[in-house]
């Protein structure tokens, strides 16, 4: 038990080692009757911070190493080092400036990071809750697929007058998504079934659906061959500002993080998500049905889920006409999500900052690739290492000299350890 | 049982009753494992609308020394004969009459009933014959770098370590064997590539989980976007651009043992494999010693369960962790091999897709032990393998729900028929002194 780096103080934090609770997650001094009851978390700002620099730092050595170019530049480094070390600027500088200026240096390039935020936001949510009741959703996935089909099917088969067409195609959305997220909270409280098991499983099973379903004829565009839907109508697709990127579901993503912030600060069930996440049998003592909260909670998550699935399908693309449905419709949100999550160390304000943080990575790696002929997938190697950097402060501190004085809290965002119920 | 009986229990009386109450638990899983087998007599039943003609089994392929020939079943009476022989099993697990050996048995022959009866059904009226000895070929083939998968996590979560990066360990593995079997153009070298990968990835695991007390599932979901980031960003940057010095590693001959390899069907389904299936084999056998044998199994299970009791006896709990977790690397690395060795010698960017997943159910399902974690790969590779066959056959269900067949199984598998496991005591638990 790592209680001795827990935070000492704090409703949430009992024996396992429980996300912070509220937008002000705890340091690691103890906090003292006079001191104040929340302070601004300037290590996980730091340690945010420094983790940023280490992870940058490893993508340069690996895309050093791996640029043949560059390589065979250091094969001389020592009668001429000048050489290899400006061969090596220039391919590390010129990937993160076109990452920069793709995904903060202007207008364009800023919109593009919120719409590429926006599905990351609403999945990370969802990956949040459920890390909030001791669940983890590896499957937002799958999740996320089921909405975008359904999203998008009643996106191209009804034809409904604006504004309600959306609202419907979103609706249908959420629903798929709590299906699929509602089945796994089922199986784990009816049946036991582990949900990191259940989830990444179902993942495989939406992703050979969607594969499926896109072969069939309610699915595939009249005359096509090849696996893709029709376009979603005009009505269904998200509107967006002018000349920008920024869609409407940016704005639902927002909405999305405040209604989750409501719905676990405020409510009751959100109590007993906590509660549950907190310590299980002491909620079932409490007289809360834990099975209930599984259920609902892995509902919720699979709703949020579900809504970046929305996102992919009716938010508009660069050409301003969403995206058919296609086998890679949602791309990887599901196992972004949990980064954003574990980021934004599972409160709403943390996984909006965590999402258009990686939103930014994702726009400016995009950019990136087409600028600087830097391979998309330098982001996911970037994302892992940031998480992994966050997730561990103490090494962090240990390799990064001005953050040693400040002594990060080891508590990773998630309680409950063992890989059965 | 008898707790509140005013007599005196006796060891003598205790074996001798019939009458024993079972947990609800017990209780629930009988009823869920009756209601699943009824579930699918009753498909079966369904299903024999749709059944007509003959469905013929193959029992040695075209290149087979010696000719066994086809059995051909008449579908639509063979297809109602395992739906009856379901709808029994699952009766007697509903009534609750069967116990112990007969619980078995019941479960063993609803179990051959669905196989059959599916197989059955699919094959019936079809222009090819079902290849039987293909179907168990293939299913050692696939199971393989799932025992390695699965053992690796026996050794791992044994020591109190959850591994959820199997996958990111695989990956890592099959793209080292295959630039490094690229390079050298020797097997040898590309396994042994693999291996270090292997390890490179379980030492990243040990110092996070084990050292900085990162919450482990977790970690091991970064762990595989890590391995996921890392290898497909050397993919597309150094070898996709030099495919044919990078990516083109031997493949491995299968080797057939002399003489056993010759008996008719058995022969080529066991003893015509490649290395790293005879490798699996032995070690099964030696994990399953390790852990129950020797004194390093010992500690690795006791810090694994109570690691306060193992630290005050004196065992470096740090230690054996780690190195339990170093030897699951080694065996995943193998595992991760087979991927790039066994099949074409190139690796192509997520390849694994899902085998360290599966390889983990198979752990959980086979109860964090490695014979029974073995047979669940097996269970695995079977449907894997089945669903595979059935494409080619042209069978009433698309092949895009074929494929997912595993998964579902694994599900069904999970939810059904295995309920609440009890893992390791301190699994997923750091330990602080």
């Amino acid at each position: 038990m790592s209680t001795a780096t827990t935070p000492p103080a704090g409703p949430g934090a009992g024996e396992e080692a429980t996300p912070p609770t509220g937008p002000a997650p705890a340091t690691g001094a103890p906090r003292t009757a006079a001191g104040p009851a929340r302070r601004f978390p300037w290590t996980d700002v730091v340690t945010t911070v420094a983790a940023f620099v280490l992870a940058f730092l490893v993508g340069a050595v690996l895309m050093i190493v791996s640029d043949s170019d560059v390589r065979s530049k250091f094969a001389y480094f020592f009668a001429r080092p000048s050489d290899a070390l400006a061969a090596s600027a220039d391919k590390v500088g010129g990937a993160y400036g076109a990452l920069l200026a793709g995904s903060l240096g202007g207008v364009g390039p800023i919109t593009e990071t919120t719409a590429q935020a926006a599905p990351l936001i609403c999945a990370g949510l969802g990956v949040a809750l459920a890390f909030r009741a001791g669940l983890f959703n590896i499957g937002g996935q799958g999740q996320a697929i089921l909405g975008a089909l359904l999203a998008a099917y009643v996106g191209f088969t009804l034809h409904l007058p604006p504004g309600l067409h959306l609202l419907v195609a979103i609706v249908a959305g959420l629903v798929g998504g709590a299906l699929w997220g509602g089945l796994v909270g089922w199986l784990k409280a009816v049946a036991g079934a582990h949900e990191v098991i259940v989830t990444i499983m179902l993942n495989y099973v939406a992703a050979g659906l969607l594969a499926y379903l896109l072969t069939t004829t309610a699915f595939q565009r009249p005359g096509r061959t090849d696996p893709i839907s029709p376009i979603v109508d005009w009505n269904a697709t998200f509107p967006r500002l002018a000349g920008t990127q920024l869609h409407l579901g940016f704005v639902v993503a927002l909405l999305a993080a405040v209604v989750v912030w409501w719905l676990l600060e405020r409510s009751t069930t959100g109590f007993a998500i906590r509660a549950v996440g907190a310590n299980p049998h002491a909620a079932a003592t409490a007289g809360m049905s834990v099975a209930r909260t599984t259920i609902i909670t892995m509902a919720l998550a699979g709703a949020l889920a579900g809504l970046a699935g929305v996102q992919a399908a009716l938010g508009p693309s660069a050409s301003g006409l969403p995206v058919p449905l296609s086998a890679g419709i949602v791309g990887s949100i599901g196992f972004d999500a949990i980064t954003v999550a574990l980021l934004g160390r599972s409160t709403p304000l943390g996984t909006v900052l965590a999402g258009l943080l990686f939103g930014a990575l994702h726009a400016g790696g995009l950019a990136m690739q087409s600028v600087a002929q830097t391979p998309l997938t330098l982001t996911t190697a970037l994302q892992a290492l940031i998480v992994l950097f966050v997730a561990a402060p103490a090494l962090v501190t240990k390799l990064v000299p001005f953050v040693r004085t400040r002594k990060a809290h080891t508590s990773g965002p998630v309680p409950q350890g063992g890989l059965a119920s | 049982m008898t707790a509140l009986d005013p007599a005196p229990r006796t060891d003598a009386v205790v074996p001798t009753t019939t009458e024993t109450v079972e947990s609800p638990e017990k209780r629930r899983q009988r009823l869920s494992t009756g209601v699943l087998i009824a579930v699918v007599g009753v498909l079966l039943l369904v299903s024999l609308g749709s059944t007509t003609g003959v469905a013929r089994f193959a029992l040695s392929d075209a290149f087979d020394e010696v000719q066994l020939g086809t059995v051909p079943l008449p579908g639509l009476p063979t297809v109602a004969v395992c739906a009856v022989l379901c709808l029994l099993a699952a009766a007697a697990f509903l009534s609750g009459r069967v116990h112990g050996r007969l619980a078995a048995l019941a479960a063993t022959v609803a179990g051959l009933a669905v196989v059959i009866g599916f197989l059955t059904w699919a094959a019936a009226g079809r222009d090819l014959p079902f290849p039987v000895s293909n179907q168990f070929a293939g299913t050692l083939s696939l199971a393989t770098p799932l025992v390695f998968g699965a053992l690796c996590g026996v050794m791992c979560e044994r020591a109190g370590v959850v591994n959820v990066s199997i996958e990111g360990q695989f990956l890592a593995a099959a793209f080292a064997a295959a630039v490094v079997g690229s390079v050298t153009q020797s097997v040898t070298w590309a396994i042994l590539a693999a291996v270090v990968a292997g390890v490179a990835m379980a030492a990243l695991l040990a110092v996070f989980s084990i050292n900085y007390l990162v919450n482990q599932v977790v970690l091991g979901v970064v762990l595989n976007l890590l391995a996921v980031g890392v290898t497909g960003f050397l993919f597309d940057q150094l070898v996709q651009p030099a495919a044919s010095t990078y990516n083109n590693a031997p493949v491995l001959d299968s080797i057939p043992i002399p003489g056993l390899s010759s008996i008719p069907f058995f022969g080529r389904v066991l003893f015509d494999q490649n290395i790293l299936a005879y490798i699996a084999i032995v070690a099964v056998v030696v994990v399953s010693v390790v852990l129950y044998r020797t004194t390093f199994g010992l500690r690795v299970r006791s810090v694994g369960e109570h690691p306060q009791a193992a630290d005050t006896v004196g065992i470096s709990v740090r230690g054996v962790r780690w190195s339990a977790v170093l030897f699951g690397g080694v065996l995943a690395g193998l595992g991760g091999s087979f991927f790039t060795l066994a099949s074409t010698g190139q690796f192509t960017k997520e390849f694994t897709v899902g085998n360290g997943f599966i390889a983990l159910a198979a752990l959980i399902m086979g109860r964090w032990r490695p014979v029974l974690a073995t047979v669940m790969c097996l269970f695995f590779g079977f449907v894997t393998q089945m669903a595979s066959q059935l494409q080619t056959l042209s069978t009433p269900m698309p092949s895009q729900l074929l494929l997912v067949l595993p998964y579902i199984a694994t599900i069904i598998a999970v939810a059904g028929l295995v309920g609440r496991v009890r893992p390791p005591a301190a699994d997923g638990v750091p330990y602080e002194k």
